[in-house]
């Protein structure tokens, strides 16, 4: 067993600023050239909205791995797993079996009965204005959540990368961010978001497996002595790493609160609306099924590598060293890429980081505006009497708009303890999503009260729990750790949050006096099981 | 679209939704994807139930590595999500589809 030469005063300010900005940088003008190209024949609404379906499975599959494997995915998990040890592997398997929610149940159905958002199978059979109004709100409140834990890392990630420490110089790397992927998003649309999904998914995944292999290369690719290599670095408690509890084993509540997180992130998945929107970008139910198999082989490597990272980390950087960086937690992929190969190592992954960023910031604008567009805009506000041309132009307003407040979100929380966000945009896809896609593609007696029951139950318990649980108040960790208001005892709210939305579903159902519609019901399983009638590739009309 | 029946109150759509081959169809989807959604839910939940309530089990070694039992139930988590995954696509190419297009062929070139 041997370690890295490394040497921990340098830990912490580590690598070639001008490196890691000129590696980003060609990634951008790569990218700006390929969303250039590929955009040239955007012209209808499912142009940009979806790509104009024209997307093949694979393809497909890596970017909804592009899209999921966010900065949270890479460097959190990476960080978690350094310092926490086995908890921090915990979050990866629960994010993975997820995806099986999605390949069984939803990603076929939804492809062939909806078009563009997720209100599209909703509004199928339920009445239109009341459940696109809900299901729109409830998009635009995950993905808010899931931005503003983005722009905010992103902020962090300077901190360490750039070698800046400076709140002024982040405002303007998180606002350089910003305009960046309004710029590809408006140019681009869903075929260059798309794109740059793709390039960066493949860097990623590229990078992260030449990681792999150079850390275990240290330990004789024995993953044995890797850990005995953590064990040993992280000093008296290094045991512990490799047992599960280390960071949520202390109280019973905190052992509730990793149920329930793990619940969040088990049905989150398949209810977050910009990994549904993917499912619109292929040409048949066939190649969506395609899709998610890539997707799943993909993100399942990808989680294995991050195991190995996360204790190479700890083996060849420390604990200590990674909680002291500029970065905390999230530093410990970018410092053991340093340890690993040096300044080119780290601008690489540094860039790939930011590219990260970047892509999942694009996914999520993308697909706010065409929930705002389509479900707020041209079919509650304009009840359909609008034109495609219209649609799209307010679509591409809404870019603009949520790019500001990305921004501007950005800046503020960098400030705040916002690592909670993720969780919860995961709690309320869980809570208030799920249930009405599952109800609605599976359950006949389901009705439009059961369904806006549900949502918006599902997203104020959530909100409710977060905001009076020890994550907000009460705690030394919390965002407001002065103020004590916190009566809730988890840190998540799936728990409770996730079976009242599936209950709230039910009682709404039966509670209503709703005239049930056999006939949209069987034309909505007809289509949902054989394809008959489901929207087509672009290039067919 | 779906009102050549109208005399009958039933939809095209209703009049396919009640036919044997769709009936079959449906109870092959489901009695296929209901109970692997349960196995891999419930093995998930076990594992994360164990990891939070049987510390002691899932710290033990495995014979003189630092591999722990918890660890190879992790990996095993993978492994499960990527045998099912394969089985999945493998029954719905070769078993779902052939059904699925039959029934579309029909649907899209008959009476709809």
């Amino acid at each position: 067993m041997s370690t890295a030469p490394l040497h921990l005063a340098a830990a912490t300010n580590v690598g070639n600023p001008a490196v890691n900005i000129s590696i980003f940088a060609a990634f951008v003008v790569v990218t700006l050239v390929i969303v250039l190209r590929a955009s040239r024949n955007n012209r209808s609404a499912a142009d940009f909205y979806a790509g104009g379906r024209s997307f093949t499975g694979m393809q497909n599959g890596i970017a909804i791995s592009g899209d999921y494997l966010s900065a949270a995915s890479f460097l959190g998990i990476c960080g978690a797993i350094a310092v926490n040890g086995y908890d921090g592997f915990l979050y990866s398997i629960g994010f993975l079996v997820a995806w099986l929610v999605a390949l069984l149940l939803v990603a076929e159905l939804l492809r062939n009965t909806g078009r563009f958002t997720m209100a599209d199978v909703l509004s199928f059979r339920l009445r239109q204005r009341p459940v696109r109004m809900a299901a729109a709100v409830a998009t635009l409140l995950v993905v808010f959540f899931y931005l503003l834990a983005q722009m905010a890392g992103a902020g962090g990630l300077v901190a360490l990368l750039l070698g800046i420490d400076g709140t002024a110089a982040k405002n303007v790397v998180i606002a350089v961010v910003g305009a960046l992927m309004i710029v590809y998003v408006l140019v681009g649309g869903m075929k260059g978001t798309t794109w740059v999904q793709i390039i960066k998914a493949v860097l990623l995944i590229v990078g992260a497996f030449v990681m792999t292999i150079w850390a275990l290369a240290h330990f004789g690719f024995s993953l044995s002595d890797l850990f005995q290599g953590a064990v040993d670095k992280a000093g008296d408690t290094g045991a512990a790493l490799l047992e599960p509890g280390k960071q949520y084993g202390a109280t019973s509540a905190s052992k509730l609160s990793f149920i329930s997180l793990a619940l969040a992130l088990v049905l989150g998945t398949a209810g977050l609306p910009h990994v549904l929107m993917r499912f619109y970008t292929v040409p048949t139910a066939k190649e969506a099924r395609k899709s998610v198999v890539w997707a799943i082989w993909l993100i399942g490597i990808f989680y294995l590598f991050t195991l190995v990272l996360g204790y190479g980390a700890g083996a060849l950087v420390g604990p200590q060293a990674i909680l002291a960086a500029p970065g905390g937690v999230n530093s410990a992929a970018p410092l053991l890429a340093f340890a690993l190969g040096g300044e080119v190592l780290l601008g690489i992954i540094a860039a790939v980081a930011f590219a990260t960023i970047l892509a999942v910031v694009a996914g999520l604008t993308i697909t706010a505006a065409a929930s705002f567009s389509h479900d707020i805009y041209a079919n509650v506000i304009k009840k359909g009497a609008v034109n495609a041309d219209g649609e799209v132009r307010v679509a591409r307003w809404t870019v603009v708009v949520i790019g500001a407040i990305a921004i501007v979100g950005g800046i503020y929380a960098q400030k705040q303890n916002v690592a909670f966000l993720v969780a919860l945009a995961f709690a309320v896809a869980a809570s208030a999503n799920l249930p009405t896609i599952v109800f609605s593609l599976f359950w006949k007696r389901f009705n439009t009260s059961g369904a806006v029951w549900s949502i918006y139950g599902g997203l104020v318990s959530c909100i409710l729990l977060i905001v009076f649980s020890p994550v907000v108040s009460g705690a030394e960790t919390s965002m407001f750790p002065t103020a004590d208001f916190a009566w809730f005892p988890l840190t998540n709210p799936g728990l409770v949050s996730i079976p009242l939305g599936f209950v709230l579903a039910i009682a709404g159902t039966l509670l209503s006096k709703e005239q049930p519609h056999p006939e949209k019901f069987a034309e909505m399983e007809v289509r949902a099981l054989t394809g008959a009638g489901a929207e087509r590739a672009e290039t067919r009309h | 679209m779906a009102d050549t029946a109208e005399a009958t109150g039933e939809t095209a759509y209703q009049r396919v939704e009640r036919s044997e081959e769709f009936q079959g169809l449906r109870r092959r989807f489901r009695s296929f994807v209901f109970p692997l959604t349960a196995l891999f839910l419930v093995w998930y939940f076990a594992y994360v139930l164990l990891a939070s309530y049987a510390h002691d089990f899932m710290s033990t070694r495995v014979g003189d590595t630092t591999i722990t039992v918890g660890l190879l139930f992790g990996l095993g988590q993978f492994v499960t999500t990527f045998v099912i995954t394969m089985v999945y696509a493998r029954w719905a190419n070769r078993t779902f589809d052939p059904q699925a297009e039959a029934l579309r062929a029909g649907i899209e070139e008959g009476d709809l």
